[in-house]
């Protein structure tokens, strides 16, 4: 489907529905619920104090419509940068990203990202030309999974262990 | 779990001063961490500024009051933060469906009586329900169900009777006030429960009062009702059953008063020391292959329910295996 077709005009989802997508769609589902877990996650604590006590004199915390911004730099072209712990979920990280790309592009912005790991101390830039359809897929993809009437079966894998939804996932 | 609860016994002043919550008291006034606090039970006489509540009420911190003689008396229950329309919605389908709040009821009976069954074969007495719980498969009524708990329950006081020691035999099941030193001591436990697990429903975002077994006009959050059916045999009865094997609650425990018995200041001292040292035990959960704390198996029972509104897996009450 091109980005013609798609009814793209009411893009109400949130950065990190698309983010939890490529972690886990049971998750997902769960979190459009509002059956959350983040509450209670030590992993999310500390995300939060990494994003609150670092980048001191950026614009932070840029919400446009639903989506959520950790930090812009504004030069020749905008820049969205989002900040991350480590690399083990980058494929959702960089999703993320380039659906804020995408959402700016739709709202006739054009941006380009950039995916900040300070604990390992390196820089992602990430372009949209050329992912348009990967985003488009995912976006239908959320919108599937969310309307499901029960959540997906999850899936045991290696990352279960330290997620929010582990002891409601599997008990 | 990192957050402890907190109880306090003694008279008192609960305060705010700038970021810092403190109890003070004859003893002077102590800090206390607000980050590691969970919840908070009050028994003593305590005076609460509303400083203290707002901040409180900012942390989602419940407070659970408990009058002269230990019986609960209700909670400061903040603000809900945890809110799901969707749950909501199918919490209260599984209530409206008479099928389905029949078969949730149903499952609260037979888990509250496979524990009662299994704590009796701790202490030694072979028994099974397994002729009341075939009778509670065919009922259609909800007192119909509560008739069978209650036949269970009172087969259950009888059998456990034998193999308490003299003096602390519950003989018959009173209440408000408890008739004898065993009746004031499992209801003192089960208040105290009762607010822990109301506790832990607030975590969570189920709707404390919409029930199944219990009616929810009960003007109570009668979810916690349903939950403690489980949990009332598996902790609060082995509790009152140690604490009286080993000669922790004594007779000069308890006092007659308005021809009914209470646990005196020491008494109630000594149950709580042994159920906060309890809900931090923890056991080995063998399907989530880690350790969980007693009280945290009250939630994990939250959130089989939660699985079973939303359709993600029928809800098998716990049964201890421990």
């Amino acid at each position: 489907m091109s980005s013609e077709e798609y009814p793209l005009n009411n893009l109400l989802i949130r950065g990190i529905e698309i983010n939890y997508l490529f972690v886990c769609p049971t998750k997902l589902w769960y979190f459009a619920k509002g059956i959350t877990m983040e509450q209670e996650s030590e992993w999310v604590d500390l995300g939060r104090f990494l994003h609150e006590r670092s980048y001191f004199g950026e614009e932070k915390d840029v919400q446009i419509g639903p989506i959520s911004i950790d930090f812009i730099r504004r030069g020749g072209v905008i820049e969205v940068h989002e900040v991350k712990h480590g690399k083990k979920m980058e494929k959702a990280h960089e999703m993320q990203a380039l659906y804020y790309l995408y959402y700016l592009r739709r709202h006739g912005i054009k941006a380009k990202g950039v995916l900040h790991y300070p604990k390992l101390n390196e820089t992602k830039e990430i372009t949209l030309d050329g992912r348009e359809d990967d985003i488009e897929k995912a976006i239908m993809e959320v919108e599937r999974i969310e309307s499901l009437p029960a959540p997906p079966r999850p899936r045991m894998k290696s990352i279960c262990r330290k997620c929010a939804y582990y002891e409601l996932c599997w008990v | 779990m990192r957050k402890r609860s907190l109880t306090l016994l003694s008279d008192g002043t609960l305060l705010r001063k700038e970021n810092t919550l403190y109890f003070e008291n004859a003893q002077g006034r102590k800090p206390l961490a607000i980050e590691g606090i969970y919840d908070i039970y009050v028994y003593g006489h305590v005076n609460i500024t509303s400083q203290a509540l707002h901040f409180l009420a900012q942390r989602g911190i419940v407070v659970h009051f408990f009058n002269h003689y230990g019986y609960y008396d209700g909670s400061f229950y903040p603000r809900e933060c945890l809110n799901s329309g969707e749950l909501i919605i199918k919490q209260v389908e599984h209530y409206l469906h008479k099928e389905k709040r029949l078969k949730l009821a149903k499952l609260f009976v037979v888990g509250g009586a496979k524990n009662m069954e299994r704590n009796l074969r701790r202490w030694g007495i072979n028994v099974d329900f397994s002729e009341l719980l075939k009778e509670l498969e065919s009922v259609e009524k909800i007192t119909e169900v509560m008739n069978v708990e209650a036949r269970i329950r009172q087969e259950y006081y009888a059998l456990w009777d034998e193999h308490l020691p003299e003096g602390f035999k519950i003989v018959k099941r009173t209440r408000r006030p408890p008739q004898n030193e065993m009746n004031a001591l499992i209801s003192f436990l089960n208040s105290r429960l009762y607010a822990t697990i109301v506790s832990e429903i607030y975590n969570t975002q189920l709707i404390p009062t919409v029930s199944y077994l219990h009616e929810p006009s009960e003007r109570r959050f009668s979810l916690a009702l349903d939950l403690s059916e489980i949990f009332k045999p598996m902790i609060a009865d082995r509790i009152a059953n140690r604490l009286v094997k080993q000669g922790i609650a004594r007779k000069e425990h308890f006092r007659a008063e308005l021809n009914g018995v209470l646990l005196n200041d020491e008494g109630k001292r000594a149950v709580i020391k042994e159920y906060n040292e309890e809900m931090v035990k923890s056991v080995r959960h063998p399907k989530l292959k880690k350790n969980v704390t007693k009280q945290r198996l009250i939630r994990l029972e939250a959130y089989k329910l939660i699985k079973h509104l939303v359709g993600a897996q029928e809800y098998d009450p716990l049964v201890a295996w421990f």
